[in-house]
């Protein structure tokens, strides 16, 4: 059970004056042309006022789009290795929506699965998640379709959901607790657990049903047919909180280079191209159905969880809008 | 005839295997849709945005046979464009133009296609008119610093590359990794010589349908690079892309009056 509270809006300049006085940086959605993008924040007044969700996910906060592994430099009959060292900034992520903050489990399985990822664990150890329930939606959201929902406090250190003057502060975590102990003054016992201001989410489809229908659709003509428009881009795997699927990239010359990971999309034509040449994955629709498959098949199967969090992202960013919400829906009624 | 009519016809005759045209997406937006059969027929509308010719290039595309191209002025020099660098021919396609009654009208031959054209006017829309001015007015250091920044919001996630009707390559060099000419990371270096290598290889070749930019889910505006660089080229050589299906590329040719007013 979290501890309750409730927090005025004026308050958040003390608590955000507080984080930023306790050497952590801020990051919260702010506007730009009429998106919302993650970025440093000092102060509330910064963060948007009106948003349903960010372009991009939050998730380069632990597993950015291209960092170091190892380094080295080479001389005749010599080779010098060297580790990169995680560059983990304490960091509170302020105000991303419930599902997003669901995502960050997504990545914990694949990156904690057997070896335990030391660059996202350290990231992860400096990141304290505030989520923020959500009171408005679009057509692109499906978070109660997928186990979560606009009040879901999984994966958030501190959840606030907005009320009238304020927010109902939940803390769930040691994380959230240490940044409460930052600003104790500004968090004062909740009369009670007014969530009424939250949106409804309608359920689209029946996600345990689709799951265990996928086996028997793997051949289908349904995933061709769907991917027709799909242009080959990684927009929506970039913008995913759950997409975890990484190049390792060799930058080098004749005397130093540098491994790196960068972000890597399953609708990239050259993924899972073998180096014989052969790809298990040749034709746009096989990508696609990778996509759907791995999400809502593989992960449960695998991880007991889905690499999915409904918050739409996708959606909003694929330029020939393959609505997912809407795919998936086509798939269970297939 | 109107498009859903037509559509219906194309199809039915066996004239087409597919009919490309738009739907009815999410928030009500109009999204790409293929219609092989009279009943998907029925959804099609004509009113999108995308450049509908970057599909006649896919592989999945060009196995079904002839298709219909719902078609606008940038998708009609799209074609005529990828006719006169050989990646389609006249009879792969039948572009469909249709009216503000909405009558189709088919532009079965390259000469229809230019013909239709040379009644349409080409203009920048003018919020990117006003942006390129603007951009144009800068020294050569604020530009780069406005690039930069913008840049180094990229995510290399190539939903530019990917929806640009002239980025048809099977094997395009940002893909290439033996040798690897171009760091694949979202890096500095990597977006950089991402952008470079794009504008560069659409000077002369752009059609100016600003996809490129709607694509871009982080609001990169990419479109204002190649239409830089069509500019430039037109200003130079007096070349516009997809004027014609047949190829006078000027960044490939030299003629003794070329005016080489940037050699200095």
């Amino acid at each position: 059970m979290a501890d309750m509270y409730q927090l005025s809006s004026a308050s958040l300049d003390a608590l955000f004056a507080a984080i930023s006085a306790s050497g952590r940086r801020i990051l919260a959605p702010t506007d730009r042309d009429g998106r919302s993008e993650l970025n440093p924040v000092t102060s509330p007044s910064q963060v948007a006022k009106d948003y349903v969700q960010t372009a991009l996910s939050a998730k380069d906060t632990v597993f950015p789009k291209v960092e170091r592994l190892l380094s080295y430099t080479l001389a005749p009959g010599q080779v010098d290795l060297a580790d990169a060292e995680p560059q983990a900034v304490p960091t509170v992520v302020f105000g991303i929506r419930p599902c997003e903050a669901g995502g960050f489990q997504a990545l914990d399985a694949v990156f904690n699965w057997d070896t335990r990822d030391r660059f996202f664990n350290a990231r992860m150890e400096q990141l304290t998640v505030i989520g923020m329930g959500c009171t408005r939606r679009d057509d692109a959201c499906f978070c109660t379709s997928v186990g979560g929902g606009p009040g879901s406090a999984k994966g958030s250190d501190i959840l606030l959901t907005p009320t009238a003057g304020g927010y109902l502060a939940e803390v769930l975590t040691p994380k959230g607790e240490a940044i409460r102990a930052l600003a104790p003054e500004a968090f004062k016992p909740a009369a009670g657990a007014d969530r009424s201001m939250l949106v409804e989410v309608p359920a689209r489809f029946d996600q345990p049903a689709l799951t265990a229908k996928l086996p028997a659709l793997f051949d289908s003509p349904l995933w061709a047919e769907q991917s027709l428009r799909c242009v080959g881009c990684g927009a929506c795997a970039f913008v995913c909180p759950t997409c975890v699927c990484f190049d390792i990239q060799e930058e080098a010359d004749a005397k130093s280079g540098r491994r790196l990971r960068a972000w890597d999309s399953c609708g990239y034509h050259m993924f899972t191209l073998h180096a014989s040449g052969h790809n298990p994955r040749e034709t746009q629709g096989q990508r696609w159905r990778q996509r759907v498959y791995h999400k809502f098949s593989y992960y449960p199967e695998r991880y007991g969880m889905l690499g999915c969090v409904g918050c739409g992202k996708c959606t909003r960013a694929c330029p020939v809008d393959m609505n997912l919400q809407e795919h998936l829906l086509e798939a269970s009624q297939a | 005839m109107e498009l859903r009519e037509k559509a219906k016809q194309l199809l039915e005759s066996g004239d087409v295997k597919a009919v490309l045209g738009f739907e009815p997406g999410t928030h009500g937006a109009r999204r790409p849709a293929f219609a092989r059969s009279a009943a998907r027929a029925e959804r099609l509308v004509h009113d999108g945005e995308q450049n509908l010719a970057s599909y006649v290039t896919r592989k999945e595309v060009k196995r079904m046979g002839r298709v219909a191209v719902a078609a606008k002025a940038p998708v009609l020099r799209a074609l005529l464009q990828l006719m006169a660098e050989r990646q389609i021919k006249e009879q792969d396609v039948l572009p469909l133009a249709v009216d503000a009654a909405g009558q189709v009208k088919e532009l079965a031959t390259a000469q229809e296609m230019e013909e239709h054209l040379a009644l349409e006017a080409q203009a920048i829309p003018p919020a990117d008119r006003e942006l390129m001015d603007r951009l144009n007015g800068m020294t050569r250091q604020e530009r780069w610093a406005f690039w930069q920044k913008e840049l180094s919001r990229c995510i290399k996630c190539y939903a530019c590359r990917n929806s640009c009707p002239m980025c048809y390559c099977d094997h395009c060099t940002m893909d290439c990794n033996r040798p690897q000419w171009v760091p694949v990371p979202s890096h500095a270096l990597g977006n950089l010589e991402y952008h470079m290598v794009r504008a560069m290889h659409l000077a002369g070749r752009c059609v100016e349908c600003g996809d490129c930019g709607r694509a871009c889910p982080v609001g990169i505006p990419i479109h204002l690079l190649t239409f830089n660089a069509e500019e430039s080229v037109h200003a130079q050589f007096g070349q516009k892309a997809g004027a014609s299906s047949k190829l006078d590329y000027a960044l490939s040719t030299f003629r003794p009056d070329d005016k080489e007013t940037f050699i200095r």
